[in-house]
């Protein structure tokens, strides 16, 4: 159960909540975790930090903004590009010399600016340079010749890659990749700006506005006041300039103190003289806003002090210490309406993700978690305080041997040592020596709990106690006071033992804590002297004659939850104090690995086996005492009549299963009907059932119901209940049912093929042998697919049961070998490893409009026209109003938004213009458009569960894992991965039984892409965004990145979307849906020589171990009606025809991506024994590749015959 | 891997080959054939012998029978103790299949409850439930459940239907991850030694210092005397050393084990 439960903090994402305590350490509390934990980079103290999920901004104690960016698997790297031109001259040909006329000889893509490769230097001390200048040798996504050149007549005109005879001018482009190399550390902002521009210290930092435009990626909104009270915006910040460049000064109406920016377009700022002033006009075109207007502070006689805004929430506190919630703030009225007063008496408040939100309490400086905050109730419930200790406090609660080596550090001052020991310890048994401040902290363990067993972390706690005392330094003569005390006269004659440093205990350690350790005396007290006298508010006034001793519960001064996302599925373990207790307790269950249970759980099940065998072995004849009768669910469901006019009708159902003697079972579904007053019934046995797929429709809970003849007709059995619960209590019967009669239970094998469809839902079959080969190949429509919980936008697997998916938030997800989940519940489901799954994906619908003479663009259309509000197809009409998320598993997470990312471009309202509604639209508005439309977005949630955990930090656009030959079960699996920003990532470690993996490589590229196959024998190809193909070279096992990208040139010029490599086949898919195969590929020239088209109408493909070949095809044609999204399996894939003869139909429509990458099952060698030429092609190995290669070549006239069969060969429209 | 599952359908399809006979004295028109059945262990005499009666009363008079009650080697067997529990007090050194003897005259009042319907057992039954999950939940579990979510415990019980009874049963062995168990274990210990008839007492799964109990904890707590080598008379099946270490019983199946057929805890 702990280990259960260990994985499933494991399988949540967890974000930071960041804190500064009274002394400028900088502290982060994860939502997974229990401890505060020290920020990695303790140089520096802080007054001020703003947290959002990739980075924290801060304001450290010498007024210098930092800004610390979290380190990452993938680097932030920005390309530099500049142009070298030339043209031709009679004499020396092409050559430096250009006309007066002409640009310079580097300039800009324009020409305009002039840029040599020497004027380029690096931004900042934290950036590195990757290489030096190198050509680019691709234009738009062909390859060009060596050296680069792209030839034109004239300067600004269109270049080609070949030169011809009136090719007067050339240019190339040089690239050159800098590195952000400051991350995990505080990078101070360098400032470039004129001195005289330059803002006074700063005072306060407020970060967020990463809602308003996802352009430039990472793009954020970065405000900072001065002492002097200007209020300044820091431009150009986004993911690869996470700097900035330059401060921009915005006026004001007064001096401001503090500042607060919410993720979309809220901007709130307090005024010395107490009003809060609020920024209108902040839009994607204007991030900075346009005005300021003035809200009063809710009280007269106290103004505000501190305000804090979230999405569409802002929190203030007043100068009387109280918490006030603003009523009826929103995007179009970011003033709000008026204040409530809340309770409870806080120093500061931050709204952080979900409008959520903290305080630091007046009291005991501790901070509280509001709790109860929904989107119905935003002003939340309670305050609840965050009892977390820090980690240096943990290492406390361990036994005293673990002090041990705490003099290694300090030997000269044993006085000290002993101070900070007693600290440590009283710091976790009582509070109550704060004679100022109350305290609140009421369930802290007794000393006696405190001190007992430690056991292996004994360096790590010596190591914290010694943190403690540098970073404390006050508290050390206030120690003084409870040296008497009796309680610590132990911990004295520890320390009298422990000045011997004990090396064993010092080997724990991990270097980064000990030089962390090693680092904070360096830092002294000054430094902090600084810090409490610059501090008006935020920190926390240490006077000498305030005592607060021994109190080691940490007294905040300041907290940022921008970065911090707690929903309600998250559960939190702040708020219990991890006592010593339960941290044995956990440390004893985790003692019982899994392997060990699963030993005496075996022994269980033999010995009751034994048991059986005893019992049962020679009686089996004798009479069951209970007759298995017919077991029957009845039930009333609609079903889809299959005869016109086609419309629902109420039927009677009933599930009849029969119990053989073996406890297995057969069952038949009936549906009873009218027709014309005369009764009737179908029915279906279930074990002809190939799949049961939910289908997601706001109208109705329904379902449909395949056997292979209904594939074939493209009309299965459609079935709705009246209630979602009605409906999966149905599923997960009838699946149950299904899976019973094919004896199908467990986990899916390694082979299994997996297809995801297009609403999310996962499949698998298992597939049989004679799925690829044999004399009787098994038609795909047989196939039994069972769901599998979870949401996922793409699947991928091996033949080793790794198997990974891909969420449409680009969340990747590892296959936990479970099953189950989701609507499956009960048996049918595996107890262990099924864990919560979320998603989020958009909806959009379309505003139209029509131009005409009087008005201009309106919503008033002609009579003909679409609705003016409608999906993509303009049929269906779909407002802001009636649109609901697809089912009710889904919820609304986002309010509707424009977006701009619509293909074809927007103008800077988000609309696209056209001639006439079904038209090709396109960003701007031209003489000949009389209708536009813009497309709008709504962010909707999923939250299920499945055999899923995540693989966090970065999201994914693609996968790739090597189908592996039989190698031993320790060896690293090749797995690459494209980024959703288009990075290519290699994952390391990835194992059988580490199939997660431990960390991202990342390979370098020219630009962003957008597909990544890696086939058997270790063959990388990908495509990149702008349609074009690569080849990896000189990838292996020693080598798991290889060496340098091969750009291979596209098929007659199709822009490419997906690759798929596997034993040897090499097959590519284009943008315009035709499939096409690498002619040519040998082990020796594993690139190949030309692309042979193989089908059309294909959406996406998947090229297995054996070369199998199967895709997701539209339009195929049914004997009752057409399926779009269609599993199609290409038959006589041969070694001698590696691009087969014809498709066979499976199960659709509705499919979005399938993977049999894990099916290496081919047919028994009996079974292919008659066709003994083939079996014999199919057993030789990769040295036969290469004879293989020139049968091909060999092959080729009949290239000719193949061509006019194409159309034969392709799927059906 | 093993899985719970497969370790909850062998306890669930444990059957005892049992022979019924008729007794001797009872007055018959013609010959008595024996009966032979397979007796699922986790069910009641009385649930599972209809056929039993419908055999025997054919070669009786019909005013010579009144209410069947089971006796083997002249003790009369509980019918509110599952099957299983009465094999192994009984009659686990027994050569199979099991001789029960059948009676239809001299109830024995002192040692037996009448059993005049199935109502009586379903009774039995769910008093049993409900009180294992007053100390495995407060009775929070049991209570919240729907009455027809009861009826299908049972009837999954009385149909020998594995997945509608643990369809319900499931949430009924499950307790809140912030929990790391049960409040107590539900359990009863029998010995075929003693007079008493079981030895019951609150226990937690997992000891003060945190560690959790496992089943050998249990017995050493509550019955020393069944670890003993020497001692013979518990008829624990689970007392064999090796399944001791194997029952953490923290754990589900185990406990399931326990809970459904081995100790007879119901």
């Amino acid at each position: 159960m702990q280990g259960k439960r260990q994985a499933r903090d494991m399988a949540m994402p967890s974000s930071l909540l960041w804190a500064v305590d009274i002394f400028g350490r900088v502290y982060t509390l994860s939502t997974v975790g229990q401890y505060w934990e020290l920020c990695k980079d303790t140089q520096l103290e802080f007054k001020r930090v703003s947290a959002v999920k990739q980075c924290c901004w801060g304001i450290a104690c010498d007024h210098q903004v930092y800004t610390y960016v979290f380190s990452g698997d993938v680097p932030i790297r920005y390309q530099e590009e500049t142009y070298e031109n030339q043209r031709w001259n009679p004499v020396g040909g092409f050559c430096e010399k250009l006309l007066p006329s002409d640009r310079w000889q580097w300039s800009d893509v324009s020409g305009l600016k002039h840029q040599q490769l020497d004027s380029f230097t690096l931004p900042s001390p934290h950036w590195e340079w990757e290489s030096d200048w190198y050509v680019d040798e691709n234009i738009g996504g062909e390859p060009t010749e060596k050296g680069g050149w792209t030839y034109a007549i004239d300067f600004p005109s269109t270049y080609t890659k070949d030169k011809k005879w009136n090719s007067c001018v050339r240019r190339r482009r040089w690239i050159r990749y800098r590195r952000y190399k400051s991350r995990d550390i505080w990078a101070k902002i360098v400032s470039r700006d004129d001195p005289d521009q330059l803002p006074d210290p700063f005072n306060d930092i407020s970060v967020g506005g990463w809602e308003i435009t996802d352009e430039p990626l990472g793009r954020l909104s970065v405000w900072a006041v001065s002492l002097q009270g200007r209020v300044w915006y820091r431009e150009n910040v986004c993911h690869h300039n996470p700097e900035g460049s330059m401060w921009s000064l915005i006026t004001t109406p007064g001096e401001v103190v503090q500042i607060s920016c919410g993720p979309y377009d809220l901007l709130w700022a307090t005024l010395w003289e107490g009003q809060a002033i609020v920024r209108e006009g902040i839009d994607r075109n204007n991030p900075q806003g346009i005005s300021w207007s003035t809200v009063e502070s809710p009280s007269s006689e106290n103004g505000i002090m501190h305000v804090s805004v979230g999405v569409d929430v802002v929190w203030c506190v007043t100068k009387d210490r109280k918490v006030w919630f603003r009523r009826g703030v929103n995007s179009h009225n970011p003033c709000g309406t008026s204040w409530i007063e809340m309770v409870g008496e806080m120093m500061m408040v931050t709204v952080g993700l979900n409008n959520q939100v903290w305080g630091i309490s007046c009291d005991d400086r501790a901070i509280y978690f509001r709790q109860g905050v929904t989107p119905s109730e935003l002003s939340g419930k309670t305050w609840k305080a965050i009892v977390s200790g820090r980690e240096s406090d943990r290492s406390q609660t361990g036994s005293s041997t673990s002090l041990l080596s705490a003099g290694c550090f300090f030997t000269d001052d044993i006085q000290n040592q002993t101070n900070a020991i007693i600290q440590g310890d009283a710091d976790t048994s009582s509070d109550t020596e704060l004679p100022s401040v109350p305290v609140n902290l009421a369930n802290t363990p007794p000393l006696g709990a405190a001190a007992s067993s430690g056991g292996n972390s004994t360096g790590h706690q010596a190591a914290e106690v010694c943190t403690n005392l540098t970073v404390d330094p006050l508290d050390c003569h206030q120690g003084e006071a409870t040296v008497a005390s009796t309680s610590n006269e132990k911990a004295d004659l520890e320390m009298q033992k422990s000045r011997n440093p004990n090396p064993s205990a010092e080997l724990q350690w991990t270097n980064i804590d000990l030089k962390e350790a090693q680092k904070q005396p360096v830092l002294s007290i000054s430094t902090f002297a600084e810090t409490s006298s610059l501090s008006s508010l935020g920190m926390f006034s240490v006077g000498a004659e305030e005592q607060y001793g021994a109190d080691e519960h940490p007294l905040w001064a300041w907290v940022s939850g921008g970065g911090c996302l707690v929903d309600l599925h998250s559960p939190l373990k702040w708020f219990t104090v991890p006592s010593g207790l339960s941290s044995s307790v956990q440390s004893l269950s985790l003692s019982i690995t899994p392997a060990q249970t699963a030993a005496w759980r075996k022994q269980i099940f033999q010995q009751l086996s034994e048991r059986t065998k005893r019992e049962l072995e020679n009686f089996r004849h004798y009479e069951q005492a209970i007759e298995q009768s017919v077991w029957v669910k009845t039930g009333t469901l609609q079903w889809w009549r299959n005869w016109k006019p086609h419309k629902w009708m109420d039927v009677r159902v009933t599930l009849e299963q029969f119990t053989g003697s073996d406890g297995m079972r057969d069952s038949i579904l009936f549906i009873y009907y009218m027709y014309h007053e005369e009764k009737k019934y179908i029915h279906v046995f279930l074990n002809e059932v190939t799949i049961i797929v939910e289908v997601l429709n706001e109208a109705k809970h329904s379902f449909a119901l395949y056997t292979p003849e209904k594939t074939k007709q493209r009309w299965p059995i459609r079935l709705a209940a009246a209630t979602e619960q009605e409906m999966h209590d149905w599923l997960s019967l009838l699946n149950m049912s299904c899976c019973e009669s094919r004896r199908i239970q467990g986990p899916p094998s390694h082979h299994a093929i997996w297809s995801v469809t297009c609403k999310g839902d996962i499949f698998v079959s298992e597939p049989s042998p004679e799925l690829e080969a044999g004399p009787l190949l098994m038609p795909c429509d047989q196939m039994f697919w069972r769901q599998v919980g979870g949401h996922l936008r793409l699947i991928e697997c091996n033949n080793r049961g790794i198997v990974w998916g891909i969420g449409y938030d680009h969340t990747a997800w590892v296959y936990t070998g479970g099953y189950g989940g989701g609507f499956i519940q009960g048996l049918a489901s595996s107890a262990d490893n099924i864990y919560m799954q979320s998603d989020v994906k958009c909806i959009y619908i379309y505003e139209n409009q029509r131009w005409n003479p009087v008005t201009g663009y309106s919503s008033r259309g002609l009579p003909t026209d679409r609705y003016m509000w409608s999906d993509a197809s303009g049929l269906q009409e779909c407002t802001k109003i009636n649109t609901k998320p697809p089912s009710p598993q889904w919820s609304w997470v986002s309010d509707w938004y424009i977006d701009f990312n619509t293909s074809g471009g927007t103008d800077r309202e988000g609309w696209q213009y056209a001639a006439d509604f079904p038209a090709s639209y396109h960003g701007h508005k031209t003489m000949k458009d009389f209708v536009r439309r813009r497309r709008w977005a709504r962010k909707c949630k999923i939250v299920t569960n499945g055999p899923w955990l995540e693989v966090p930090p970065v999201t994914l656009w693609d996968i790739s894992i090597i189908p592996s030959s039989d190698a031993d079960d320790e060896e690293a699996v090749a797995l690459w991965a494209i980024s959703d920003k288009g990075d290519v990532l290699c994952r390391l470690g990835v194992t059988q039984q580490n199939p997660a993996g431990t960390s991202w490589l990342h390979v370098g590229t020219d630009q962003p892409f957008i597909s990544i196959s890696i086939g058997a024998f270790y063959q990388v190809w990908a495509i990149a965004r702008d349609g074009s193909a690569f080849y990896r070279g000189s990838v292996s096992p020693k080598k798991p990145a290889g060496d340098c990208w091969y750009h291979i040139p596209s098929p007659q010029k199709q822009k490419l979307k997906q690759v798929s490599v596997g034993r040897t086949s090499v097959f590519v898919l284009d943008k315009n849906g035709n499939l096409w195969y690498r002619q040519g590929i040998t082990p020796s020239y594993p690139q190949g020589s030309t692309w042979d088209h193989v089908s059309n109408n294909i959406r996406k493909m998947s090229v297995g171990p054996l070369d199998q070949v199967w895709v997701i095809a539209d339009k195929v044609q049914g004997s009752h009606s057409l399926s779009c999204g269609t599993v199609c399996h290409r038959t006589d894939v041969q070694p001698m025809e590696p691009k087969g003869l014809s498709w066979d139909y499976g199960i659709g429509g509705g499919w979005e991506h399938i993977t049999v990458r894990g099916n290496t099952t081919e047919a028994s060698r009996v079974a292919m024994h008659d066709t003994s030429e083939e079996s014999l092609a199919v057993s030789k190995d990769l040295e036969d590749e290469e004879s293989k290669g020139k049968t091909e070549h060999s092959k080729t006239p009949l290239m000719v015959s193949d061509s006019q069969e194409l159309d034969r060969n392709t799927v059906n429209c | 891997m093993t899985d719970d599952k497969d370790v909850l359908r062998d306890v669930w399809f444990g059957r005892i080959p049992t022979c019924f006979t008729l007794y001797q004295d009872e007055v018959t028109e013609r010959e008595a054939e024996p009966y032979y059945l397979l007796l699922p262990r986790i069910s009641y005499l009385t649930l599972v012998t209809d056929k039993v009666k419908k055999h025997f009363q054919k070669v009786m008079r019909q005013e010579e029978v009144s209410e069947i009650w089971f006796e083997y080697e002249g003790t009369p067997l509980k019918w509110h103790y599952p099957i299983g529990l009465l094999f192994d007090l009984h009659a686990s050194n027994t050569a199979l299949p099991w001789s029960i003897t059948v009676h239809f005259k001299n109830f024995p009042e002192k040692d037996l409850l009448h059993c005049h319907s199935k109502d009586v057992i379903e009774a039995h039954f769910m008093a049993c439930i409900k009180e294992a999950d007053a100390l495995k939940h407060k009775s929070q579990v049991i209570n919240e459940m729907q009455k027809k979510d009861h009826k299908q415990l049972w009837m999954g019980l009385q149909n020998d239907k594995f997945e509608q009874f643990w369809a319900i049963n499931r949430k009924l062995m499950e307790y809140p991850p912030e929990d790391s168990g049960f409040r107590y274990i539900p359990f009863r210990i029998y010995q075929a030694t003693t007079e008493r008839p079981f030895i019951q007492k609150l226990f937690r799964p997992i000891a003060s210092g945190g560690e959790l109990h496992t089943l050998g904890d249990l017995l050493k707590d509550v019955c020393p005397s069944a670890i003993t080598p020497e001692a013979s008379g518990a008829r624990l099946q689970t007392t064999e050393p090796q399944h001791i270490c194997a029952a953490e019983v923290s754990v589900k199946a185990t406990r399931s084990t326990n809970f459904l057929s081995d100790a007879g805890s119901l």
